[in-house]
């Protein structure tokens, strides 16, 4: 089966499917792969560099088209290039159905089976053909990067003999792959960063990379499944841009990056949060192609608005082209390593196929149906949905409330244990009283009580105490309450008085003999082992 | 020694005690707890010893000095990988005495307080004494291997179980009416049931609870102690007595929880038989099948290149005594600025916290060491996790396969990371006798062998 990667057409893209690296795997897979001259060069991958790894150059643009069996393409294919697609051929590129209808019936129409890769369903199998992820994670990268380049200072804070600088302040405000990606980014440039989210569950993840989260009090959960956000009700944007207005002020570079899946980006930087902001802020806007969460953002350009520079670039992850393409690339070796590779089995059953087909046989297969038992809406780990049921197996990431793990270190059921004895205790005592009340009790009935007391204090006091021991050191606990139950050598004592030779004081010696190896060895291992621990 | 200076010594005493519990609650204090607990007792025996009870000093002084040196020998000798062991078998002395200084007590001449109450107090003590001492003697056979680990399961157990409770009961009826010369024969057969009642009992009890048997045994040897104070109406032995107790109970609790068992069902057994019947559930099958196997020089080259490796132990590391070598390999990783991280199931290992003893033990800092609620969320973000020597406690079928016998546990979820090296000998089951979907998952890489062997091979390939 043959492979055709085309130059990229659209204007400014610099990525391309294949790179030398995954032409090699490909080949691995059973294809042959041939390639437009000058497809990688934008990429800085050059010909000769995909000839070493077995691809074929191709010089005729039209001939990489028309001779392939599948096209792998990083955009989405212009009417014109579709029309030079063999009848019957296969398509693997970003296809954005729901934006392209046109696209998808002429695709339809020309009988191409066609993947988009933007639909590849968000599980956790298909984590490794995520090219979404992939991509947003350089854009949150290169979007810190683009903006650090336009600041007119420093991100990290310095004290020199020529004075003192002050850190940059970022805020992020969406804390998706790109959002976490900016986040990490800025924060190893030395910037002090802040992050907002409408999902509360991402807070562990914007803390975890040494953010700071801010929130809104006010309890309304935008988890809209699938790793992204919902749209969130006017009470709660309305907060949300009180929030923002009193940080606009302060904040040096702001990285916006809040998509709803379907939907025009949310609109979260007003032109009075700009005006608040400091010349020389800037503000970058990752949603710029979905209309911008920026109100001043031009798709595409960074422009000026009193002295803050708002970049609208819709081209991020091209800026960063070698990488990019190598990641895009290797996400579709993995996409086709599950369409069995040159045996080229598209299996409907099979969920991520299922998912990401487009067209196949001349009909249109988008939107694929329901899947029938919610499967994990997946998040990618930087992108995780909070998971509300237990029993979803593998949407694993960070914040998931862990149901099961009960908090070790808490006195747990002294609740109902413990009212449990307190009645038992009270209802003991109303007895005695009802059947002893007036008469002498028995001395050693009395005795009996009084130990019963200390006893159950000494219960009590033992439960509190040993609930706060930390897990690390429960082999000591153990093994000094070993050595302190060893008090049983004093019991032994008790009988080592009168004549030697009479069973009494026989047993109890021995008695005392056990008791004492316990005690010295319980204490000796025991400050053995706590020896060892050390910070 | 009058009386009351006698009752404030054992209140110091108990002072001490508590403390110790209470010191041991971090590793800060962990040391000092350690002192607290042998200043008590100390202050124990002393009072005990000039209280004017006791007369025979030379036999004493003999006994406790032999039984010193030989708790300090073997407490010196002890590898830290038998600590288990050792532990088990101490608690066994515990029950012995108890059940020696019950019979002491019947037989000695204590006649002012005789009674029933006092009869039936020596009962409780030589049936709880008994039943702990023959139940950490097998616990001991099974922690050295000497006895097969695997649940003995008699048919009708829980009957036998009743049947015994039931003797038992009436023998102490018969005790507590019967005059001293009568009643020693029902108290010996009544230990003697005990005895046999503790053997079963922890035969009864799989490998993988074995941690719970044992915390539960230590809390045993706390009420036997408990109830020599109250046969001899001794404060200090039932307030020691009970603190020992409510501790090795809450530590018990505290691994059920983390095994999501009930305590009720491991105390009497049963587990690990039903689960090996029932084939695990086919909800992973489908995702790809093979396992693939990685070398050495491949695992070190995933660990030289990754920012943050996280490093899961189990039982595997102990009984290959390990430990020396993972801390070998983690300084190299550090060096080489690789951020790397243990992460400790509760139940890993067969003791509570056994893990944790050996990578002190290897000088593992331990504020690199994580316990599971605080990792688990920190795998999506982890490159490699390196998994020596442990299964069930890392096997997915936890979270997903309602029909595996460990459902409902939790786990460390090790599988949200980019990479995981399993370390094993084979792909046999783990303890819980449950396939692990985990060897066959995509991110995973079976490394086979013995761990002693392979992290040697691992450490030289990193050096190299």
């Amino acid at each position: 089966m043959r492979i055709g990667i085309p130059k990229e057409s659209c204007d400014g893209e610099r990525r391309v499917a294949a790179t030398p690296t995954t032409v090699g795997k490909l080949r691995d897979l059973g294809f042959e792969v041939h390639v437009e001259s000058g497809a990688g060069s934008a990429a800085t991958f050059l010909d000769a560099a995909y000839e070493e790894a077995g691809a074929t150059i191709v010089s005729e643009s039209a001939s990489v088209w028309s001779e392939a069996d599948l096209i792998l393409k990083v955009r989405e294919p212009s009417s014109e290039e579709v029309g030079k697609i063999r009848e019957g051929a296969s398509l693997i590129s970003f296809l954005w159905p729901a934006q392209n209808e046109e696209l998808v019936d002429q695709l339809r129409a020309r009988n191409i089976t066609s993947f988009a890769m933007d639909a590849i369903p968000r599980i956790s199998r298909a984590q490794k053909m995520d090219a979404l992820s992939s991509m947003a994670n350089i854009a949150g990268y290169r979007a810190v990067i683009e903006a650090a380049g336009v600041f007119g200072s420093f991100c990290t804070g310095q004290i020199t003999a020529a004075g003192r600088i002050a850190p940059a302040k970022v805020l992020v405000i969406g804390a998706g792959v790109a959002g976490l990606q900016a986040l990490a980014t800025a924060k190893s440039l030395g910037a002090i960063v802040r992050a907002f989210d409408t999902r509360p569950a991402v807070k562990e993840q914007v803390e975890s990379l040494g953010g700071e989260f801010l929130e809104l009090e006010f309890e309304e959960s935008g988890d809209g499944g699938g790793g992204y956000a919902k749209v969130m009700s006017k009470e709660f944007i309305d907060a949300e841009m009180a929030l923002f207005r009193e940080q606009a002020p302060e904040i040096d570079i702001v990285v916006t990056t809040a998509l709803i899946p379907g939907k025009k980006a949310p609109l979260l930087w007003d032109n009075t949060m700009v005006d608040a902001m400091k010349p020389g802020s800037v503000v970058v806007d990752l949603a710029a192609e979905q209309g911008g969460n920026c109100e001043s953002t031009e798709p595409g350009v960074a422009c000026q608005r009193n002295g803050v520079t708002i970049i609208g670039y819709t081209d991020l992850a091209s800026r960063l082209a070698t990488t990019a393409s190598e990641l895009y690339g290797t996400n579709m070796v993995h996409l086709l390593s599950d369409l069995k590779g040159a045996e080229y089995d598209v299996d409907l059953d099979d969920e991520i196929i299922r998912g990401a087909i487009i067209t196949h046989e001349g009909e249109t297969m988008w939107p694929p149906p329901p899947p029938p038992e919610a499967p994990a809406p997946a998040p990618k780990p930087a992108a995780p949905a909070p998971e509300a049921k237990p029993a979803e197996p593998k949407a694993a990431a960070a914040p998931e409330p862990e149901p099961a793990a009960a908090p070790a270190n808490e006195p747990g059921p002294i609740s109902g244990w413990g009212w449990l004895t307190i009645l038992a205790l009270i209802g003991g005592w109303a007895a005695l009283k009802l059947t002893l009340g007036g008469q002498d009790a028995d001395p050693a009935l009395t005795k009996f009580i009084q130990q019963l007391t200390v006893f159950v204090l000494a219960c009590f006091v033992g439960w509190q105490v040993v609930w706060s021991v930390t897990a690390a050191l429960h082999t000591p606990l153990m093994s000094v309450t070993n050595a302190i139950s060893g008090i049983i050598l004093i019991g032994g004592m008790h009988h080592v008085s009168g004549d030697l030779g009479s069973p009494e004081i026989i047993l109890g010696l021995l008695a005392v003999f056990f008791a004492a190896i316990n005690v010295s060895g319980g204490f000796l291992v025991t400050q053995r082992m706590l020896k060892m621990f050390r910070k | 020694m009058d009386q009351a200076l006698l009752t404030v010594a054992y209140l110091i005493a108990g002072v001490f005690f508590i403390l110790s519990l209470g010191g041991l609650s971090s590793q800060e204090t962990a040391r000092k707890g350690n002192l607290y607990g042998i200043i008590g007792m100390l202050i124990a025996v002393v009072a005990m010893a000039t209280g004017g009870e006791v007369t025979s000093f030379g036999p004493l002084v003999g006994a406790i000095l032999l039984a010193a040196v030989i708790g300090a020998t073997l407490a010196a000798r002890v590898a830290m990988t038998a600590m288990p062991e050792l532990v088990a078998i101490l608690h066994s002395f515990v029950g012995l005495a108890a059940v020696l200084v019950g019979f002491a007590a019947y037989v000695g001449d204590h006649g002012s307080h005789a009674g029933a109450l006092f009869n039936v107090e020596i009962f409780i003590d030589i049936w709880i004494g008994s039943l702990t001492f023959t139940g950490s003697v097998i616990a001991f056979g099974k922690l050295r291997g000497s006895i097969k680990s695997k649940p003995l399961l008699l048919p009708g157990r829980h009957l036998v179980n009743l049947a015994m409770l039931i003797g038992s009961i009436v023998l102490c009826v018969m005790v507590a009416k019967a005059s001293p010369a009568d009643g020693l024969q029902p108290l010996l057969i009544a230990a003697g049931i005990a005895a046999v009642l503790g053997v079963h009992l922890v035969m009864a009890i799989g490998g993988a609870d074995m941690p719970v048997v044992v915390s539960m045994l230590n809390s045993y040897s706390g009420w036997t102690a408990s109830a020599a104070g109250f046969m001899l109406g001794n404060d200090l032995l039932i307030v020691t007595g009970a603190l020992v107790g409510s501790s090795g109970l809450i530590l018990s609790i505290i691994m059920c929880r983390a095994m999501n068992r009930s305590i009720v069902s491991v105390i009497f057994g049963g587990f690990g038989a039903a689960p090996v019947a029932k084939p695990s559930g086919d909800a992973d099958a489908g995702e790809a099948g093979e396992i693939q196997e990685t070398n050495a020089a491949q695992v070190a080259g995933e660990l030289l290149a990754a920012k943050k490796v996280v490093i899961t132990p189990g039982y595997g590391l102990a009984v290959a005594r390990a430990q020396h070598t993972v801390h070998e390999i983690s300084k190299t990783l550090r060096a080489a600025g690789v951020e790397v991280t243990f992460a400790i199931h509760p139940v890993a290992g067969r003791l509570p916290g056994h893990m944790n003893v050996l990578l002190a033990e290897a000088n593992v800092p331990y504020d690199i060491v994580f316990e599971m609620d605080e990792i688990n969320g920190d795998f999506p973000d982890t490159d490699v996790v390196l998994v020596i020597g442990a299964n069930d406690i890392v096997n997915p079928g936890a979270e997903t396969d309602e029909s595996s016998p460990i459902y409902g546990m939790p786990v460390l979820k090790v599988w949200d990371s980019k990479r995981v090296v399993m370390c094993k000998r084979s792909r046999a089951v783990g303890y819980a006798g449950v396939d692990n979907p985990l060897f066959t998952h995509p991110a995973t890489h079976m490394f086979f062998g013995d761990a002693g062997a392979t992290m040697g091979e691992l450490l030289q390939a990193l050096k190299s």
